[in-house]
């Protein structure tokens, strides 16, 4: 809502105090403001006299002005507007003047002749094209004949004059209008509101006579209707159009303007028909399905049965939001019928929503005072009469349903005091009521306060205490803790358990990512197996338009934004929700990987680890194993995960529940060596694990045995692994293998792998005895069970 | 050199200048085994000595045995400093042929980091845990009920406009705002007694991605309800959480705003941490930033979800970490977060100083 001073200043004396001060009291009031300016922010403007003006000899378009600006000198200035004469009075921008978009006015030299300043038209000085006439946009400016040579044109214009731009909260509809604003000030510096004058002269004939008025729906509140004859379109005068202008909307004629600035005055939005196309039939209704009306911006509408409309014997305008073309004010008409209503917010927002959001439906979906429905009306009577030489016709037409009683609530004095958390006195608080014109009683120590209708959001106690507070100044609020039982805080244990996921991860190398949970539809159909997706109904774009069923599609895009800025290793990580549809919609957490490149570096000793399967794997071993569920997971090959290599990936299970995936992203997704994994975190949550019981370490012995085993080509080595394993049992305390081996020396198609046992019991020293026992039991088990045979060298 | 100089080497028939040559000719620490062996060995000349001193007369067997242990002592004396010596070489000799370029690089081992809405976030759930306060979760999908009628915004009420939102259904929607945890959390309560609680997560909002909005962002939602709660609780709980977000010398300042689920509405600012209230670029001269906003609980809140508002009064706030984040590292822009450069990421990784 922008706020020129001068419109301001007619209805609270502001005249006293600087805008500034103004704009920044009110912030403290909670009406934050976008900026604060001169209609015209330029300088060094002055008015000037062209004495002479000749077309520029070798230009087609220049005219060579001289213009005399009274002081004692005749400057030429070249002037490419085609409407620039001798005689005309005009805006003249001195050497060394500033204007707005960031121009500086210097002598300059132009088709060889030397030009000493600019004569201005009034896009130069700030204004937008939307709100100029034509020859405002194709010319320069030019002032009336009483315009003083050598004063300050911006002055004389009245351009100097402030305004402010607030940023009103979706509450206080009742400041989109100067009235509110006034109070909302007078609130502040303690002053009170000026109305302005409503008087007019009324003929004789009744507007009863002639028009029915037939309010069919509830939407409608109030509907007056008010008629003038006899009106004289022309232009409005100039303080009406500048007060438009600086509030954005656009002056066109006196009638059209009145309307508006009458709506800018109250918050009362008016609809002005000509009277003579519209009949003397007025009916309120909502629409029928369907139903047809061209609007004022002549697009045809199709009605739904949410809409009100305004119909004769059809529809002739869409209420509160935009007027027909057919009863449209245009340059021939005479007379006017004046409506001023109130309808449903909600159903004013509905149709706005669909059609435009005008002025009128921006304040009529924020609510209207009905005490000023009548007053807007008679308002814009007084100026139709004063400027476009109206009759007004005797009476209103009339249908209120409304109710103008001032609201009572009570609050009492302790209450206010305990939600604030002040202390202020009766007196304050009978003061700050008196400052916002809200009548009060104070009994009992309760105040019983009569809210004017104007202000429609204030309708509950807590709504008075919050007004109390605002204009006494929240900043005199001390802080001091809460005095509220002790307890002991905390985070749930899934939530330490994430956390405890990420420290892991972190100290294994991969950084943490975040990243969007709404994706393409194509890029949500990767690494899932089961596609059951989310999608919205109405996405900003294609690419953010399904939920993510899995994060690995995210971290792949994480990953080629880095390869591209040639980054070598690539490690990290998310823990985020994946989104699913099965009978409700379902969240679930998943923890997700990938790791491209080298792992660990060292080039220059030949020592770096590049990212494989095999550091994948020990990844999420050194995970699974700190979520305490070492021994408890296998990984098999049986249920693949679409969209990872079907010979370099594997499922991952614990007790033999499938909780996730890993292994080498398949080249069809993409051609890079690219290891991940997902885990689904719901699912590790859900296995019970014991406390940790700390078993003393064995004080014994331990004995280490290679054995190594010749075994066909594709047998995996698992294999070999689970029967030493068995055999092995608890006194196996580490296997590992050291050696793979195909060559000459073995035979052909096979391949020998070493392992290196070490044994230990947790009670005693194992004896050689034992110790054999245990190896010949695994070379038995391992080759009655396996194409194995025992390689001896 | 003089070695033995107070052993009479005569009486013992050993040669002085033959030996001091022996000794002064050593040149490692076997010449130097050799040595002692010679003299003092199982079969060596002082060894032999001893093996004959039986035969000698009382007196001279006295005198020999204090010559000989004299020698023995002195010699072997010597002998032992002679082996440092030679192994003090060979050490200095192993140490200079280890040398290595120790300017040579690194093996780049690397710890991952965790992101900075994450440290963001786990910085404020410490502040508030610390203060009893219970860390609480919610759907990111949620109903248009709790997301939105639950806190106050009943169907086309005007507010929802800055909230423009992404739907699933007619009734299901990503939620806008992390406060219908408030309201779960209020309708979950059977006892309908105190809560204290934040809420961190994900929220969504129908807008398009620029420098300063993103469709997705998270936010951390406070909520107290007891008897008594006021806006000075809600001041002095805010200035303890933001002077250990910014700094101990931090100011806050309430400002009035509305939102629909409180009431009174409190827009609050943090004087601005790099300028101390002079004006810079970061406060856009004002001295102070906007942080958060904040309120009273609204009572149709507390009604539409059970709480009885005579009785109990509550605040709420809401703080977007990634606006805690920018303010705090310096970040232009809230795309960055979700675009994951890892030199972006990495800068995060560390301890920072604080305060001591």
């Amino acid at each position: 809502m922008k706020v020129l001073r001068s419109f301001l200043n007619d209805f609270v004396d502001i005249s006293d105090i600087s805008y500034k001060d103004l704009a920044d009291k009110m912030v403290f009031v909670g009406n934050e403001y976008e900026s604060i300016s001169k209609i015209s922010d330029s300088t060094n403007l002055v008015v000037g006299k062209v004495v002479d003006c000749k077309k520029h000899p070798s230009s087609a378009k220049l005219n060579i002005c001289k213009v005399d600006i009274n002081d004692g000198k005749i400057y030429q200035i070249l002037c490419g507007a085609p409407n620039v004469k001798a005689g005309q009075k005009v805006i003249v921008a001195k050497v060394g003047a500033t204007l707005p978009r960031d121009i500086v006015i210097k002598k300059a030299t132009l088709a060889g002749m030397e030009s000493e300043g600019m004569i201005c038209s009034l896009y130069e000085l700030g204004f937008e094209p939307k709100f100029l006439k034509e020859e405002d946009i194709e010319g320069i400016h030019v002032l009336s004949d009483d315009a003083p040579v050598g004063e300050d044109a911006i002055k004389f214009l009245g351009y100097d004059d402030e305004v402010i731009d607030f940023e009103l909260t979706a509450n206080r509809g009742d400041l989109q209008s100067i009235l509110g604003m006034a109070y909302e000030v007078g609130a502040i510096y303690g002053r009170k509101v000026k109305y302005p004058d409503t008087s007019y002269k009324e003929t004789n004939d009744d507007i009863n006579d002639t028009y029915k008025l037939d309010v069919k729906t509830d939407n409608c509140m109030m509907y007056l209707g008010k008629k003038v004859i006899d009106v004289k379109i022309k232009e409005s005068p100039k303080f009406i159009q500048t007060r438009l202008i600086a509030s954005g909307i656009r002056p066109i004629n006196n009638v059209v303007d009145i309307s508006n600035y009458v709506m800018l005055e109250y918050g009362q939005p008016l609809h002005f028909f000509d009277a003579d196309l519209l009949g003397n039939k007025v009916e309120v209704r909502m629409a029928k399905d369907k139903e047809e009306v061209t609007t004022l911006d002549k697009q045809k509408r199709i009605l739904k049965s949410s809409d009100i409309v305004i119909a004769n014997d059809k529809v002739v305008a869409l209420a509160g939001v935009m007027g027909g073309l057919d009863t449209e004010i245009n340059d021939k008409t005479k007379n006017i019928f004046i409506e001023s209503a109130i309808f449903s917010p909600s159903l004013i927002r509905l149709t706005s929503k669909d059609i435009l959001r005008s002025e009128a439906s921006m304040r009529y979906e924020k609510g209207i005072d009905p005490n000023r429905t009548l007053l807007a009306l008679n308002r814009a009577c007084h100026l139709l009469e004063k400027y476009a030489d109206a009759k007004v016709l005797k009476g209103v037409l009339s249908y209120d349903n409304t109710n103008k009683e001032d609201k009572l609530i009570k609050v009492s004095l302790d209450n206010i005091n305990t939600v604030l958390g002040m202390k202020l006195t009766f007196e304050e608080v009978d003061d700050i009521f008196n400052r916002l014109d809200f009548k009060c009683k104070f009994k009992d120590g309760v105040f019983e306060v009569l809210v004017p209708t104007r202000r429609l959001d204030v309708n509950i106690k807590e709504d008075l205490i919050e007004e109390v507070g605002r204009i006494y100044g929240y900043d005199n609020i001390k802080g001091v803790l809460p005095t509220v039982s002790i307890r002991q805080g905390s985070c749930s244990y899934r939530q330490s358990f994430i956390k405890s996921i990420r420290r892991v991860l972190n100290g294994l190398g991969l950084n943490q990512v975040i990243t969007y949970s709404l994706l393409s539809e194509e890029k949500s159909k990767l690494f899932t197996n089961e596609f059951t997706p989310v999608t919205l109904l109405d996405p900003i774009s294609e690419d953010r338009k399904v939920m993510r069923n899995s994060l690995l599609a995210s971290l792949l895009d994480v990953f080629e934004y880095n390869y591209v800025r040639n980054m070598k290793s690539i490690n990290i990580f998310e823990v985020g929700s994946v989104y699913r549809y099965l009978d409700g919609y379902k969240e679930e957490d998943m923890v997700s990987g990938l790791i491209y490149g080298d792992y660990i570096v060292n080039n220059w000793q030949g020592s770096t680890i590049k990212a494989d399967f095999y550091v994948l794997k020990g990844i999420v071993e050194e995970l699974l194993n700190y979520l305490g569920l070492n021994n408890r997971y296998s990984f098999k090959t049986d249920k693949l995960l679409v969209d990872l290599h079907p010979n370099k990936s594997v499922c991952v299970y614990v007790d033999n529940d499938l909780v996730g995936y890993m292994g080498c992203v398949h080249p069809n997704v993409l051609d890079k060596e690219v290891y991940v994994f997902e885990l689904s975190v719901e699912k590790l949550l859900s296995k019970k694990v014991r406390n940790i019981k700390h078993k003393e370490v064995s004080k014994f012995p331990s004995v280490n045995k290679d054995i190594a085993f010749v075994i066909p080509k594709d047998m995996n080595v698992g294999e070999v692994i689970k029967y030493i394993k068995k055999v092995g049992g608890r006194y196996l305390i580490n296997l590992d293998v050291f050696d793979i081996y195909e060559g000459d020396k073995i035979e052909a198609g096979k391949k020998s792998v070493a392992f290196a046992l070490t044994f230990q019991n947790q009670n005693k020293t194992m004896s050689e005895d034992e110790i054999n026992h245990l190896f010949n039991g695994i070379i038995e088990e391992v080759e009655k069970n396996l194409d194995a045979k025992l390689r001896t060298f | 050199m003089e070695y033995l100089k107070n052993v009479d080497l005569e009486s013992i028939g050993i040669d002085r200048k033959t030996l001091e040559k022996e000794i002064s000719s050593l040149s490692s620490i076997k010449d130097v085994n050799e040595l002692k062996v010679k003299y003092i060995g199982k079969k060596g000349i002082i060894t032999e000595l001893y093996g004959k001193m039986s035969s000698l007369s009382v007196d001279m067997k006295k005198q020999m045995g204090i010559n000989l242990n004299k020698f023995k002592t002195e010699f072997t004396e010597i002998i032992e400093e002679m082996i440092k010596k030679f192994k003090d070489e060979e050490l200095k000799q192993k140490l200079e042929n280890d040398k290595i370029d120790v300017t040579l690089l690194a093996t780049k081992l690397n710890i991952g980091g965790v992101h900075p809405i994450t440290k963001v976030i786990d910085e404020i759930e410490d502040i508030f845990i610390s203060m009893g306060y219970d860390v609480v979760e919610g759907p990111e999908i949620e109903t248009d009920l709790y997301n939105f009628e639950k806190l106050n915004l009943p169907k086309n009420h005007p507010a929802r406009d800055s909230q423009d939102s992404f739907y699933i259904t007619d009734e299901y929607l990503l939620r806008t705002q992390t406060s219908p945890v408030q309201a779960r959390c209020m309708d979950a309560n059977e006892k309908k007694g105190p809560i204290r609680i934040i809420c961190p997560g994900k929220t969504y909002r129908r807008d398009n991605d620029d420098a300063t909005h993103s469709h997705q962002f998270t936010q951390i939602e406070g909520l107290v309800i007891d008897e008594g709660i006021s806006l000075a609780h809600l001041k002095g709980t805010l200035e303890i959480a933001l002077k250990k977000l910014f700094g101990a010398d931090r100011e806050i300042r309430f400002r009035p705003s509305f939102f629909p689920f409180t009431e009174p509405s409190i827009e609050v600012d943090v004087s601005c941490f790099k300028c101390n209230k002079e004006g810079c670029a970061i406060c856009k001269n004002t001295g102070w930033i906007e942080i958060l906003g904040s309120g009273i609980v609204h009572p149709n809140v507390l009604k539409n979800c059970g709480y009885d508002p005579s009785k109990y009064t509550g605040f709420a706030f809401g703080i977007g970490p990634e606006r805690v984040a920018m303010l705090k590292y310096g970040i232009n822009d809230i795309r960055d977060f979700y675009t994951n450069d890892l030199r972006f990421l990495k800068d995060f990784n560390r301890l920072e100083g604080g305060e001591q």
